[in-house]
């Protein structure tokens, strides 16, 4: 299916091969609700991620992406099924895994270079090696000037680099972001959305990147996962054949990219609108 | 389409008036501080000054409610001749001591307890229904058992005031473990931190603020605690002081050592203000301060 002469192919879901990067396994997971309940969040979950490869994943909101997230930094374990990170089940927080969160995780008392160091620090490098890659990773997101500041006294969009530079630092063989910038203005998420594929394409690393934006889901990715309404289950995938480098402040005005988007779009939308019913009815 | 941009010479007019702008208001800022101490003073003076006009008159009765120059005869005296049980240096030395003691002994050991429990969900699901019931003891009381138990040296007054202060503390350091921000906590552990790497570089320093507002509350409290102990059977310290005058209805004598505390208590607490803000630096301004 992969070959329709439009870029977006829907893909089947084969058995992940043993050396990807991710493979979540047939997974589901329930959470045991304050009154004793049990609810669904994921289920039948499949998805694989190869060595390198660059994966969004959009989906009505509570539909399970975050906690898609978290079963891979082994934060959550799946109640049947199974997670392997680099062929690995996973057991423990892997050293391999970096996170940027939906929201601000900064440290508040410490300031950008020590936020920065935060990572190196807790795993045992030296405070000199420390601080030197730290100040080399600052001056790549391009906050040289700022290494002395708290994060209160950053905009939105400098704390956001500095989220990403305290993750990049680890030099992390697998990146999942969660709505990474999703509470930045346009222009600085196009500017974020250029560094990070720099940086992805300089590190290597395999990416699982959530977000509601469809547009910048098709912008980014190899590789589009459609979630249905909760309890999350992949609906269908997508590969995104468009060339690389991309640049995103031209992509957006790119027929093929348009007409992606626009596929994707109807096949996201019937599942926003049950996941609309669905939130309206029980009354959050 | 061309761009409009003011022209040049409107530029250096602005700025001059926007300069003379800025130093009105600072003025204006001036003024107001000015007239906010005096206002204070102002209070003191009249509140001061009605009291010993009132007891010079008698509507006040001076044996029974001094009067601000009866006290500060009384202080003055103290001062200069000694009190009754030696020289007043060594019964407010007697006091710090006893309310410091007991002061950071409460302190640590709220500040230990508190992150114990907030990081163990059984331990504090075990012992929160004990310090439930400690808490609601009225704890004052135990003064006379610390007595009886401790004797009349400073054991006892110690006791009493780590009583006192150990459940504030403990309280609002347990409170600030359980606020610590999930995210912060997910972060740090996927950056790789071990628990006693988050405990101390995530739980403490986002419990620190819950912890400080409690250490001003705390001192007060030690400082009661000391008080009262000396109070119910002491041989040295401001307690002891204030019982002696209350035997002898010296109204001015209490008052007295009254002012004496209060001037201590007020020395520790702007100590305490300024480890405050050393400590939480990080800490954005209010928004009202931002400008001044
Ligand atoms: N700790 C938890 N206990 C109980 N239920 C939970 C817990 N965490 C998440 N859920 C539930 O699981 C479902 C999926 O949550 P999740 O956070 O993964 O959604 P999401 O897709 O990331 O949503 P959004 O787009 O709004 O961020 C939600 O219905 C949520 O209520
Ligand atoms: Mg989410």
């Amino acid at each position: 299916m992969q070959l329709q002469p439009m870029a977006a192919g829907r893909l089947s879901q084969a058995a992940p091969p043993a050396d990807a990067a991710i493979a979540i396994d047939d997974v589901t997971l329930r959470f045991v609700t304050p009154d004793g309940h049990m609810m669904t969040a994921i289920r039948d979950f499949t998805m694989t991620v190869a060595r390198g490869e660059f994966a969004c994943v959009v989906g009505p909101t509570g539909c399970g992406k975050s906690t898609t997230l978290n079963l891979v930094t082994g934060l959550l374990r799946p109640t049947t099924g199974n997670v392997r990170v680099m062929g690995n089940p996973v057991t423990d927080i892997s050293r391999d895994i970096g996170f940027v969160f939906q929201a601000d995780a900064l440290f508040p008392w410490r300031s950008v270079i020590d936020n920065v160091a935060a990572g190196p620090l807790y795993r045992g490098t030296s405070k000199a090696q420390a601080y030197e890659r730290a100040r080399d990773w600052i001056g790549r997101v391009g906050l040289g000037r700022f290494e002395k500041h708290y994060p209160h006294q950053l905009s939105g969009g400098m704390r956001k680099r500095v989220a990403l530079a305290q993750t990049f630092i680890n030099q992390p063989k697998i990146l999942l972001m969660d709505e990474p910038f999703s509470a930045l203005d346009m222009q600085t998420r196009t500017a974020m959305q250029d560094e990070l594929l720099g940086l992805w394409s300089e590190q290597k690393s395999s990416v699982v990147f959530v977000t509601h934006d469809l547009e910048e889901a098709v912008a980014l990715a190899d590789k589009v996962y459609v979630l249905t309404a909760g309890p999350g289950t992949v609906k269908s995938v997508y590969r995104i054949d468009l060339p690389r480098p991309r640049v995103m402040a031209d992509i957006r005005y790119d027929p093929k990219f348009v007409e992606i988007a626009k596929v994707i779009w109807n096949d996201l939308r019937e599942e926003v609108q049950l996941g609309q019913s669905r939130t309206l009815q029980t009354g959050h | 389409m061309t761009a409009i941009s003011p022209a040049a010479d409107h530029a250096a007019v602005r700025d001059a008036s926007i300069a003379v702008a800025e130093s009105m208001a600072k003025a204006q800022l001036r003024l107001r501080h000015a007239l906010v101490i005096g206002l204070r003073l102002a209070i003191l003076v009249v509140f001061l000054g009605l009291w010993e006009l009132g007891a010079d008159y008698n509507f006040i009765d001076p044996f029974f409610f001094a009067s601000p120059s009866g006290i500060w005869q009384q202080i003055w005296s103290w001062i200069t001749e000694g009190t009754s049980q030696g020289p007043l240096w060594l019964q407010t030395y007697v006091t710090l001591e006893e309310t410091f003691l007991g002061f950071v002994i409460g302190a640590l050991g709220g500040i230990a307890a508190g992150i114990i429990l907030g990081r163990n969900r059984l331990l504090a699901d075990v012992f929160s229904i004990y310090i439930k019931i400690a808490n609601s003891v009225p704890r004052v009381v135990l003064g006379s058992v610390f007595i009886i138990a401790l004797g009349l040296g400073m054991a006892s007054k110690v006791a009493l005031a780590v009583v006192m202060v150990f459940f504030v503390v403990f309280a609002n350091a347990f409170q600030g473990v359980r606020e610590a921000d999930r995210a912060m906590i997910a972060n740090a552990q996927i950056l790789g931190a071990s628990p006693f790497q988050i405990t101390r570089t995530v739980i403490i320093p986002s419990a620190m603020s819950w912890i400080l507002a409690s250490l001003h509350v705390s001192f007060g409290f030690a400082l009661v605690g000391a008080v009262v102990g000396e109070f119910l059977g002491a041989k040295q310290g401001m307690g002891l002081l204030i019982s002696t005058a209350q035997g002898a209805f010296n109204a001015n004598g209490v008052f007295a050592a009254m002012v004496i505390l209060a001037v201590m208590a007020l020395v520790v607490e702007f100590i305490i203000t300024r480890f405050e803000n050393y400590v939480v630096k990080w800490r954005p301004a209010p928004f009202n301060e931002q400008g001044a």
